[in-house]
């Protein structure tokens, strides 16, 4: 690019504004897009964002470590969003620790299932062992999930997409998928949630109801420390 | 605002250090809803201020994910030539947690008499 917009390319993307703004501006399209289609969990926010700013940045040709100097402030903010679950727990505090054995229960058999599902379908279909330890803590929380895949030998980079699709994935098809199966509790529904598919997850079930959110995040939370305990114990003794 | 984001990242920073100093295998961001959790606990309320900032953090969680997943465009590569077992095994995965997580959920909530919980199937006994 010549001219003063060529002048005014070098600037921007030289400073965080840019994508940072992107960022911002592609997740509220994606959130104007859900809203228009009647809050339908098919559109989902993530999605339409992570579609478009990665179309753009193929267009215009910069790379995700340029992208994600801008982008960082938002990732940044996992960190205090996870302390903030804290709030709804406690607002629903006497409702959930009612709940300690079915937790407790649903907890052990869930972080198993996501484990084991996960190694053993990927296995099976001839994934390489890169992607299939990138795969095994697929269903906790981001930055989380990168730490247990470096410890193992997955690609830290391909968890936190993985993680993100898998939470793509729950908060699509949850709502159809526990009303196929005939479960109208919303403690069992939000906790389910959680601990498939983390703080994706966890937003959706904040859609549907404060009591379902609440369980969706003690189970992601629960879960990310179920997952970094099993994860290893299970490669120490099969991989 | 500030005096609740505050807040939050003390707890995230003090569940940081705790983490490091103990050498549990528990993510700092964890530890610190943890603390913040005894912190509302012991005050027996929450905070105006804080209610208001963490309902606004959480209302847009999702985006928070998403820088992270535009790294997809580091892996095309790889995603292009096992995509099939990747997508059997994220799809089939996280439908079986889902199911299985909540089923166990609802039997043990049955089993020990959750009042809360669906009803026993024939008891109208609540």
């Amino acid at each position: 690019m010549t001219g003063p917009f060529g002048d005014i390319w070098v600037y921007l993307s030289t400073t965080p504004l840019l994508w940072l703004t992107g960022t911002l501006a592609a997740y509220l399209l994606g959130v104007t897009l859900f809203e228009r289609a009647g809050r339908n969990p098919v559109v989902q926010p993530v999605a339409v964002a992570v579609v478009i700013l990665v179309v753009v940045l193929l267009v215009s040709g910069t790379d995700y470590d340029t992208y994600f100097e801008g982008a960082q402030f938002v990732h940044f903010l996992l960190g205090p969003a996870t302390v903030a679950l804290a709030v709804p727990l406690f607002a629903q505090w006497k409702r959930v620790s009612r709940s300690v054995l079915p937790m407790a229960a649903a907890l052990v058999a869930g972080s198993l299932t996501a484990v084991i599902s996960a190694v053993g379908i990927a296995i099976i279909l001839g994934a390489s062992r890169e992607s299939v330890m990138s795969l095994a803590p697929k269903s906790v929380t981001t930055p989380i999930a990168m730490g247990i895949a470096e410890k193992i030998g997955g690609l830290p980079s391909l968890t936190a997409v993985l993680v993100i699709l898998t939470g793509i994935i729950g908060a699509m098809t949850a709502t159809p998928l526990l009303n196929l199966l005939g479960l109208k509790d919303f403690a069992a529904r939000g906790f389910a949630i959680g601990v498939a598919s983390h703080g994706i997850g966890t937003a959706r079930a904040f859609q549907v109801s404060e009591l379902a959110g609440a369980f969706a995040g003690i189970a992601m939370g629960l879960n990310a420390l179920a997952t970094a305990v099993i994860v290893p114990l299970l490669v120490r003794f099969f991989g | 605002m500030i005096a609740a984001l505050t807040i939050l990242l003390a707890c995230q920073l003090a569940g940081e250090v705790f983490v490091r100093l103990t050498g549990l295998p528990v993510p700092g961001p964890v530890m610190g809803l943890v603390f913040l959790l005894i912190g509302m606990a012991v005050r027996g309320a929450i905070p105006q201020d804080l209610r208001e900032t963490a309902n606004g953090l959480l209302s847009h969680l999702s985006l928070l994910f998403v820088p992270a997943g535009v790294g997809v465009i580091l892996h095309f590569e790889r995603i292009g030539s096992e995509w099939l077992a990747l997508l059997a095994a994220l799809l089939l995965s996280t439908w079986a947690t889902i199911a299985v997580s909540a089923l166990v959920f609802v039997g043990v909530s049955k089993l020990v008499g959750d009042p809360d919980g669906e009803p026993p199937a024939g008891d109208g006994a609540e």
